[in-house]
């Protein structure tokens, strides 16, 4: 591992369900599953994350939500999923991951020149 | 008939009033951050309800005729006649005494535990909703624009108290105990819902059955038997309340006793 400063953003929780761990603790068996909670606005299409909470079951889950997260009219559709079915890309990796495309111009579709013809692609 | 509609209206607003007081308890108290949130939402929704019926209220006393406002002298604020200015939403809410206010006696009872809380407020919630659905057919259009905006927010109070009242009478040996104490408890209380009162312009009698019906629903699918218990406590449609409201209400309006006509 190099001298570096590692950045973290938010939702770097890194894959729970790998052999590492990801660095998430064990939990104990009396405590409620986390939920991960995603709200589509009014004016939105797609469900944004917006936090997690606590609950025993699905309904609980979307019951909470709505107490917690649409308050202010935040949202009009709600989805939860449970936190320890959420697979994500581990943290220490981002630099092969991620890095390699920054020096790829022609994957954007920007970079090629259309002839007069088909401009109006 | 606007007198019975006022006192009517004093009536729905209390109930609605003093169960937000007693949700609010739980404030920062609640089992988890997530409940607490809950039902201190449900407390706000109540408390919504009771400042429409009050303004109503209010704005009917102010149209009301010398006659009119003798008849409903006895629940008007003694404070509020030495302030020499129109009623408001706020005095009928704070400055009444004990005798005015014509609560169901389930909203008085203390908060308890949360198995106590959930039922009263599953018990409660089923009431609302009949009462606003026939409500919202009466002929009154402030009373049915009320019932029409209050029936979405009773809706999920039902839905939620409902479903704690499953998930612990279903749940652990201790949680099933808990509940089984507060339907002991509380049951005695129900059997005022449907004592008729004059001022009353809906017949509570009309939804007996189908309120009867929801509770067993709900009961029996949280292993829990319906009492068959028939004798009721009563009296606090008539301003005859238990001890506990004294209490209730010295906490509540202390602020605007000891600061009368304050603004903030």
């Amino acid at each position: 591992m190099n001298n570096s400063i590692i950045k973290y953003y938010y939702g770097d929780y890194g894959d729970k369900e790998a052999p590492t761990g990801g660095g998430a603790v064990k939990t104990s068996t009396d405590e409620w599953p986390l939920w991960e909670i995603f709200i589509r606005s009014k004016q939105g299409l797609d469900h944004k994350h917006v936090g997690s909470l606590h609950a025993v079951d699905a309904q609980m889950a979307i019951e909470n939500a709505r107490d917690v997260y649409t308050r202010r009219q935040e949202g009009v559709s709600i989805w939860v999923v449970e936190s320890k079915h959420i697979h994500a890309s581990n943290p220490d990796e981002a630099e092969s991951f991620y890095e390699p495309a920054n020096d790829k111009v022609y994957r954007h579709p920007t970079f090629y020149d259309l002839p007069e013809e088909i401009k109006h692609m | 008939m606007n007198t019975q509609t006022f006192i009517f209206c004093l009536h729905l607003g209390d109930n609605a009033l003093i169960l937000a007081q007693r949700n609010a308890e739980w404030t920062g108290h609640g089992p988890v951050l997530e409940q607490d949130i809950a039902i201190t939402n449900i407390s706000l929704d109540l408390l919504g309800q009771a400042r429409n019926f009050y303004q109503y209220a209010a704005s009917l006393f102010n149209s009301f005729n010398g006659e009119q406002k003798k008849v409903v002298d006895k629940y008007i604020p003694r404070l509020w006649k030495e302030y020499n200015r129109e009623l408001q939403e706020d005095d009928l809410a704070f400055l009444r005494e004990e005798q005015q206010y014509l609560n169901l006696l389930i909203t008085e009872l203390p908060r308890g535990d949360w198995a106590q809380s959930v039922l009263r407020q599953f018990f409660f919630s089923a009431f609302q909703f009949y009462l606003y659905q026939h409500l919202q057919n009466i002929s009154d259009p402030q009373l049915a624009a009320i019932a029409e905006k209050s029936i979405k927010e009773v809706t999920y109070h039902l839905r939620w108290s409902g479903e704690w009242v499953i998930r612990l009478g279903d749940g652990t040996g201790e949680s099933n105990q808990r509940i089984k104490n507060a339907l002991a408890d509380q049951w005695m209380f129900t059997g005022e819902i449907f004592m008729p009162e004059e001022y009353e312009l809906i017949d509570v009698l009309s939804f007996k059955n189908s309120w009867i019906k929801k509770v067993q629903d709900v009961l029996s699918e949280a292993n829990l038997e319906l009492p068959q218990q028939t004798w009721t406590q009563s009296g606090g449609k008539q301003g005859k309340h238990t001890e506990y409201l004294g209490y209730l209400l010295a906490e509540m309006q202390y602020l605007q006793r000891a600061f009368p006509n304050a603004t903030w």
